[in-house]
């Protein structure tokens, strides 16, 4: 039931006690997950407007302009615990929810990704919740044609009894499409459309209070949602055939505290009021209360808001795709939330009360103690092993098990394919959008500010290898239970690196969605914190686009960027169980400059091969070059200070590798920025050696290394 | 010369066929909504690829008993060249308008990637623009493609030059490890016995502009269009 203090304030504001229909109502909609009562405040912080941010925060999704009339729309949402108790369905209606956001701005749903994070793949329990995880994403997705385009699969202990299952979803639209969640007219009417309305996923958002379910026998039931991508791909087309008539006022997917959150916030949002009829709601089984009905969170269903003569054109559009739809109520000029069913009204709320009530707090929040960064690990006296360990470990291997069971090709926009750093899908006249998303956990749990800013840092160079400027981002905070002062600092702090590093590379922050109470009772676990963002920018020519694989036999490889001595947070490390020594990397004051450079040498024109320099160091990502020629590499001269150890496994930032046949060019547009010349492409191995080594691995050495992810999960 | 691009609930290449044959191979070409009944004043038909009905039943299976069928086995009779790609495919052999079925792939998952094809037989209104054993680059997405025929059915498939394309590798030979979804013989597309309705599993839509890695799979469109005006 609802917390006593709401409860509290809920009756003085309306002057008697909600009822239970009322109660289940603000239970859901001022829940931590819809109403942000415990980030509002640190959400704040983050820059949002900028030249390109048409809508900001706080609708479906975002809406950013493209150019030529194009704008993207764009969103990411967690579905995190359902993917736990369910794997298949609750990833798989997390796809759907986040594609419902996109189509219900009036924008075609072209692109997903999908940072994804588990348990380490040595229980059957984590192997089953991994392999049905990635397959619920590839049934729903593939399903409706829209491709995942990329991703990032990472593994560690704290996320065995609680997977994060995020996704990122990018639609198309001509820009005066476009529709919000903003009601917009006193007695316009409101039709629902797209699936029945069932009793699954009840209380999602909140947790359905038992005492109105028990009647209704809503606890034999799952809380967990079923996804139907038929219906979905349906839903798609008919929303996006009726937006096309301009019938529509506002729109708002069913997502979170469905019909009452939805509605709800389509009043408040457009300052009028609502009357529902809930007996109108075409119901998928009988017997349900207004209760239920309310706040069911069956999938596949939008809102309309439709002038009164239009309603009929609506409902035959839904009928030619064989959806359900009815007209369920209208707005109203009094500002009150009202619910009928059966002739009798059973609720009657002040709108803005149950949309904005909520009251938002920062908790408590706590630095941990200063930790022993511990002693650095000798050299290896096997380098060449070392890197293939690095290789195979899983959060670095190739993910090409997962991606190729999405269909990542469907709408023929895919010019750069998963794998890569950043995908790059062509939109029009030879422009591009490039994408790329993720964190690095290793990084914010030693330092969750540095780690929230070097993971915007990190996802811009995956853009900046492309030509591609970061426009705008959205961010899905995974954090444990902020009640405890320790977690809040962590999630503050992520969130004030990122909207730090957002600033520094002049990125609105443009949505996004927390999720707290990672934790597993199970392993007495919280998750390491988990601040991952979507990332999308523009490349002006898709056909100059470099690959990432050495090419260009002679080429130089140039290293751009400086190498520290910044091993903490490193899989070097974290493979040899050192996950907790050292310092995370710390992104330095010329990282927008470096950035910004490679972005314009990778737009003249110069450029062969580029690859980001991250995960895994720079032996990674030589590695990760290295498909059908390999290079001759020598890092003696990257840094003077280092072991070899610190140059090859270092994951300091604001670092990318450039293949070149113009080496004289691009080193003079370089100017201050630092590099270094460390080799030639060409030979059949990828041999590296420094000052004190000498090392050389084959294309199946590292192909072999490479694959242990998809061995395992065949054999 | 216009044709008809079949879209049932769940089809989602239809679009892509839609820009390929408009904008790529520049030759009229609409959306026809499975509710419709009369294909007549269409010269050529694609049914492309997808989830029709969500691929509930079995793959094809429901899309494969509508009324749109009947019209498009009426083109078929008449002489019009019918292309079904993927989900088309399965549409096509559930309809009975190509022999065999596509079973689950053997690793019994989605599998989206590149794939090397032979072009087995240039007679056909889908093929003539290939030469004879050229070896193309068209992509795949599915799960189930896993092309199964009886003894008798393949042996006759054989003799008549009814497989239009193989996986193989670059080098254009047949072997286990090129093949994607345990199909027999490799097998990647077939034609009716009138060599005027093709199913295939990869998507030559998806390999029709160099920019997206290959422009094999244009040929196959620009075949039939060259069929079509040749009639």
């Amino acid at each position: 039931m609802l917390p006593e203090n709401d409860l509290k304030i809920i009756t003085e504001e309306m002057g008697r006690e909600p009822n239970l229909v009322e109660q289940g109502c603000f239970l859901n909609l001022w829940s931590e997950h819809c109403s942000y009562r415990s980030s509002a405040p640190l959400l704040k912080t983050f820059t949002t407007v900028g030249d390109r941010v048409i809508i900001g925060p706080g609708d479906d999704a975002a809406i950013i302009r493209f150019g030529d009339g194009w704008v993207l729309a764009i969103g990411m949402e967690s579905h995190n615990h359902p993917s736990y108790v369910d794997p298949y369905n609750g990833s798989a209606t997390g796809v759907g929810g986040i594609v419902r956001d996109i189509i219900s701005m009036g924008a075609r749903p072209i692109a997903l990704m999908d940072p994804l994070y588990f348990g380490p793949l040595d229980t059957p329990k984590n192997l089953y919740l991994f392999e049905h995880i990635v397959e619920g994403i590839a049934g729903y997705g593939n399903c409706i044609g829209v491709p995942v385009v990329g991703g990032e699969a990472y593994f560690d202990e704290t996320y065995s009894g609680n997977p994060l299952v995020n996704v990122v979803c990018v639609g198309l639209a001509r820009e005066e499409n476009i529709v919000t969640a903003c009601a917009q007219k006193a007695g316009s009417k409101l039709v629902l459309v797209g699936s029945t309305t069932g009793r699954d996923g009840l209380g999602g958002a909140s947790f359905a209070s038992r005492d109105l379910s028990e009647a209704a026998e809503a606890e034999d039931r799952p809380s967990i949602q079923i996804g139907d991508p038929f219906t979905e791909k349906l839903l798609i087309e008919a929303t996006l055939e009726t937006i096309g008539t301009g019938h529509v006022l506002s729109c708002r997917d069913l997502g979170a505290a469905g019909l009452a959150g939805a509605s709800s916030e389509m009043a408040s949002k457009g300052d009028l009021g609502m009357r529902l009829i809930a007996d109108k709601v075409i119901l998928r089984e009988s017997g349900m209360t207004p209760y239920e009905i309310m706040i069911s969170e069956s999938q596949e269903r939008i809102l309309f808001e439709v002038a009164p003569e239009n309603v009929d054109e609506v409902l035959d559009i839904a009928k030619k795709y064989d959806l359900h739809a009815s007209m369920i109520g209208e707005l109203t000029e009094r500002l009150y939330y009202t619910v009928e069913f059966e002739g009798e009204v059973v609720a009657d709320m002040p709108v803005k009360l149950l949309t904005e009530g909520a009251p938002t707090f920062e908790r408590p929040s706590t630095a941990p103690q200063e930790r022993d960064i511990g002693d650095k690990p000798e050299l290896p006296a096997d380098l060449k092993q070392a890197v293939l360990d690095i290789l195979s470990s899983h959060n670095i291997a190739s993910k090409d098990w997962i991606y190729r069971q999405y269909d990542h090709e469907v709408q023929i926009r895919t010019v750069d394919k998963p794998g890569s750093d950043a995908a790059v899908l062509r939109i029009a006249d030879g422009k591009g959008l490039a994408m790329s998303c993720g964190c690095n956990p290793g990084h914010t749990l030693l330092d969750p500010y540095e780690g929230g800013k070097g993971t915007l840092v990190e996802n811009s160079m995956n853009l900046a290898v492309k030509g591609a400027q970061g426009i705008a981002l959205v961010d899905c905070l995974n954090f444990g239970n902020p009640e405890r002062p320790d977690i809040y600092w962590q999630f503050k702090q992520a969130i004030l690196g990122l909207g730090d590093a957002a600033r520094d590379l002049s990125i609105p922050v443009v949505g996004g969605n927390v999720s707290l109470y990672n934790e597993s009772g199970e392993y007495g676990t919280a998750i390491v914190p988990t601040p991952s963002i979507g990332l999308i920018g523009i490349t002006d020519d898709i056909e100059t686009v470099p690959g990432s694989f050495f090419a260009g036999e002679g080429s130089s490889v140039i290293l751009v960027g400086s190498t520290f001595d910044e091993l903490g947070g490193s899989e070097y490390y974290n493979i040899k169980g050192l996950r907790s020594n050292g310092r995370a990397p710390k992104v330095r004051e010329d990282a927008p400059n470096i950035v910004d450079s490679i972005i314009n040498i990778i737009r003249s024109g110069n450029v062969v091969a580029a690859h980001d320099v991250s995960a895994g160091g720079l032996a990674a990502a030589l590695a990760e070059m290295c498909n059908e020629i390999g290079a001759n590499i020598d890092i003696s001269d990257v840094s003077e200070d280092l072991r070899p150890d610190d140059v090859l496994f270092s994951e300091s930032h604001a670092r990318a590798i450039l293949v070149t046949s113009e080496k004289d060019k691009v080193v003079e547009m370089l100017g201050d920025i630092p590099y270094s010349v460390i080799g030639n492409v060409g030979g059949e191995d990828l041999h590296i050696k420094g000052r004190e080594f000498d090392i050389s691995l084959s294309m199946k050495e590292i192909a072999e290394a490479r694959s242990s992810l998809t061995k395992l999960m065949m054999e | 010369m216009t044709i008809a691009i079949i879209q049932f609930g769940g089809s989602n290449c239809d679009l892509d066929v839609l820009h390929v044959l408009k904008d790529v191979v520049g030759v009229d070409a609409e959306l026809v909504w499975y509710k419709e009944h009369d294909l007549d004043r269409f010269e050529g038909a694609v049914i492309p690829g997808g989830f029709s009905y969500g691929d509930y039943l079995r793959a094809g299976a429901i899309a494969s008993r509508t009324p749109i069928m009947d019209s498009v086995k009426k083109m078929a009779d008449e002489g019009k060249p019918v292309m079904g790609i993927c989900n088309g495919f399965q549409i096509l052999t559930e309809s009975g308008l190509l022999n065999g079925a596509l079973a689950t792939n053997m690793y019994p998952k989605f599998r989206c990637e590149g794939t090397y094809l032979r072009v087995e037989t240039t007679d056909s209104p889908f093929t003539s623009a290939f030469k004879e054993g050229e070896v193309i680059r068209v992509p795949i997405a599915h799960m189930e493609g896993n092309f199964y025929a009886d003894e008798k059915t393949l042996s006759n498939m054989e003799d008549e030059k009814l497989v239009a394309f193989r996986y193989v590798d670059k080098d254009g030979h047949v072997t286990d490890e090129v093949n994607p979804n345990g199909s027999q013989e490799n097998i990647a597309g077939i034609l009716n016995g009138k060599r005027n309705v093709m199913g295939l599993m990869p998507h030559p839509e998806r390999a029709s502009e160099s920019i997206l890695g290959s422009d094999d799979g244009v040929r196959m469109f620009q075949s039939m269009v060259e069929y079509i005006n040749n009639r």
